[in-house]
């Protein structure tokens, strides 16, 4: 313990890191690259992705429709806005799809997500 | 609730609301879902004041289940926020263990799955997207519709794009709420069909006890099947909260 006051200079959370690397009680970093990687933990079985993948086409679509149907009722337009909803809402849910699966960027910067 | 009359399955009236607590339940429509809504509060509030009650410094197991429980969440809104998700620790911590206690107790005989209802995922979820949307505001002012503008897009496209965007982001209320309630709803639709299988085919006589039997053994597979979905998905919308709160907080 007592050389340990040598590097007095670092907080006590740094002196606290290197106590536990030093004992092995923290995890390799590893661990945090696994969080950022998708928002389910890894190890999902295929009837979870693809239920989700399922959900995310649909409620995008869901959303379109209700809006396009709510237009055409306010402008009495009946078909039309929802007839242009209907693929806007498709390809915003491919997008949610595509988000699910995209390169995540890294904490802050990177790849596309708008 | 298994079937009646054996004739048909019923796999839907398990989801019927009915009133709870006698006629004062019945006087303001205090139905059995409410009921099971307060118990998931109260089993959380209990779970962090009887755990934490003998403060020991070696903890003893219910006391070590609390800590956990708080740790995890803690290093959940961390991680996926980032500093600033200390902030939103209560609320998430709630969120969570409401929706597992609600998803866990439903595994239960006789007692009622709130989370295999709409309305409760739906009113859930809402509060997320409400939550986030203010919260992004109030970071970024209106700075926040920078959002729904992605970057690198030529002019011409960029009607179309802010418009899948804006799809795009409130189509997040609908699968977060259809998510939970959906896999909480097909799970117990499954436990009823089999369990009525049971039922249907030990009264067949004879040859219906071998299949009888492997429903009995698919129900009971379905149970601990249940268990880990009650589990997954309360984590899943507790993680997809937090990644909403990260993008409010960040907008990228």
């Amino acid at each position: 313990m007592s050389e340990e006051q040598g590097g007095a200079g670092g907080s006590f959370e740094d002196r606290l890191k290197a106590a536990r690397g030093r004992r092995g009680l923290d995890a390799p970093s590893a661990q945090s690259g696994k969080r950022s990687g998708d928002d389910l933990p890894s190890g999902v079985s295929p009837w979870g992705i693809g239920l989700r993948v399922g959900v995310e086409l649909v409620s995008a679509l869901v959303v379109a429709v209700a809006i396009g149907y709510g237009l055409d009722w306010v402008f009495g337009t009946r078909p039309i806005l929802t007839a242009v909803f209907v693929p806007v809402g498709g390809v915003a849910g491919v997008l949610n799809v595509y988000r699910m699966f995209a390169p995540k960027r890294g904490e802050n910067g990177g790849a596309h997500n708008g | 609730m298994a079937a009646e009359g054996s004739s048909s399955i019923d796999a839907l009236s398990q989801f019927k609301l009915s009133t709870a607590l006698g006629p004062i339940g019945a006087s303001v429509n205090f139905t059995q879902s409410n009921l099971m809504m307060v118990i998931a509060g109260l089993l959380t509030l209990a779970l962090l004041w009887v755990g934490m009650r003998p403060r020991a410094m070696v903890p003893g197991r219910l006391q070590a289940a609390a800590e956990m429980a708080y740790e995890t969440i803690l290093s959940m809104c961390t991680e996926t926020i980032g500093p600033e998700g200390r902030k939103f620790f209560p609320f998430v911590f709630t969120l969570f263990f409401f929706i597992l206690f609600g998803n866990l107790m439903g595994v239960f005989p006789y007692a009622f799955t709130f989370t295999s209802h709409i309305a409760v995922t739906l009113a859930l979820s809402l509060l997320v997207f409400v939550l986030v949307t203010v919260v992004a505001l109030k970071e970024h002012g209106l700075h926040f519709f920078s959002y729904f503008v992605p970057a690198g897009v030529p002019k011409v496209l960029t009607p179309l794009m802010v418009l899948i965007e804006v799809i795009s982001y409130l189509s997040r209320i609908i699968s977060l709420s259809v998510r939970l309630f959906a896999n909480m709803m097909a799970g117990h639709v499954m436990l009823e069909v089999f369990g009525a299988f049971i039922v249907m085919l030990g009264a067949a006589g004879l040859i219906g006890w071998i299949p009888a039997g492997l429903s009995l053994a698919v129900n009971t597979a379905l149970i601990g099947f249940e268990l880990l979905v009650a589990t997954l998905q309360a984590y899943v919308f507790a993680v997809l909260t937090c990644i909403y709160l990260h993008d409010a907080v960040h907008l990228h």
